[in-house]
């Protein structure tokens, strides 16, 4: 399997969905509309051919001066062929919103919780979603960026020594 | 006859000895601690090298851990403690029995070390009383050796009845406990 397969088959289905479709440092990285991902990682998965059978990992990522802030990055991993792909969801949605994939894999049941304990995903149809790492009761999306680094509840921090 | 340790102040005579029973009491914990290691992090490994043959945390007393808070006389804190974890020390100082102490091993212990952060809470002293803090990141193991002898200056000088007194039940009432 390669990149060229791999783009051929998913370009017969969701053509005009896929927004890119590069090289980077050897990985595939497809970009989607953010309405076509989840039926995109079901057609991966579910395909003779392709099989995508393990989902390594699933991040939230918050630019907010990009055009679209948000996006959610799938990265996909054929075992019969160890072949590794990237996805890409972008939206400015607040909350950014998308299907669970808790039904293609089991895994993203953790996955999902983590990007809305950090970044405030939302998933539609999830069992379970609640804060994974944090304190239950914590208010805010502790890794967008507007979010402050620093504890607020410390009194005894000079300004002059942090350069403020 | 070998001398084991020295004896506290007191009045000697043809076969009495008489002293303050808060010496004794205090010469006797204080060479008795039983600690209870709460390492977390990198701290706990340091405390590994304090507890092993090298710097010998036994020569001390206290050559029996205590993984059980019920049955432990100090709780050492070494490590970075989440604020997701804070409950759950708090209740491993609650279920301790008088007289307890507290040891804070390290900077994150201490006050939050190096991680200002949303997650990480900045100083054990925000939810239990804490006795001793020994800074370092990590300390090194003479460094929690020193803590521990700090704390067994303060076993041995402290009055048999504070457990009792106002001042602490106001100390513990400033932390909301009883």
């Amino acid at each position: 399997m390669d990149a060229a397969f791999v783009s051929e088959k998913i370009k017969s289905r969701f053509g005009d969905k896929i927004l890119a479709d590069e090289m980077l440092y050897d990985m595939q990285c497809i970009t989607i509309r953010q309405e076509s991902l989840h039926d995109l990682v079901r057609f991966l998965r579910d395909d003779e051919s392709l099989g995508f059978g393990f989902l390594t990992t699933m991040n939230a990522m918050h630019f907010p001066d990009a055009g679209e802030k948000f996006s959610l990055v799938i990265h996909l991993h054929a075992w019969k062929q160890n072949y590794r792909l990237r996805l890409k969801a972008f939206t400015n949605q607040d909350p950014p919103t998308f299907p669970t994939f808790t039904n293609l894999f089991p895994a993203a049941n953790w996955m999902e919780r983590e990007a809305y304990d950090f970044f405030g995903f939302r998933f539609t149809g999830h069992p379970d979603l609640r804060r994974i790492l944090n304190m239950d009761d914590m208010e805010g999306w502790p890794l967008r960026k507007e979010y402050p680094l620093e504890d607020q509840a410390r009194y005894d921090k000079d300004d002059k020594m942090f350069g403020r | 006859m070998a001398n084991i340790t020295k004896a506290p102040a007191g009045f000697e005579g043809p076969g009495f000895f008489a002293t303050k029973i808060d010496s004794v009491v205090g010469l006797a914990r204080k060479n008795s601690i039983w600690p209870l290691p709460f390492a977390t992090s990198c701290c706990g490994i340091e405390f590994m090298a304090t507890m092993a043959s090298h710097y010998d945390l036994g020569r001390f007393g206290s050559e029996r851990l205590s993984f059980s808070p019920r049955q432990a006389d100090l709780l050492m804190v070494m490590g970075t403690i989440a604020k997701k974890m804070g409950p759950v020390l708090r209740q491993v100082y609650e279920q301790m029995a008088e007289p307890r102490w507290v040891l804070s091993v390290g900077a994150c212990a201490s006050s939050g070390g190096i991680f200002d952060t949303y997650s990480v809470l900045q100083g054990i002293d925000r939810i239990i009383p804490v006795d001793v803090y020994v800074p370092g990141c990590p300390p090194r193991p003479e460094q929690i050796l020193d803590g521990i002898i700090k704390i067994q200056e303060l076993v041995a000088s402290e009055s048999i009845r504070r457990r009792d007194s106002a001042e602490y039940k106001e100390l513990l009432a400033s932390y909301g406990m009883q």
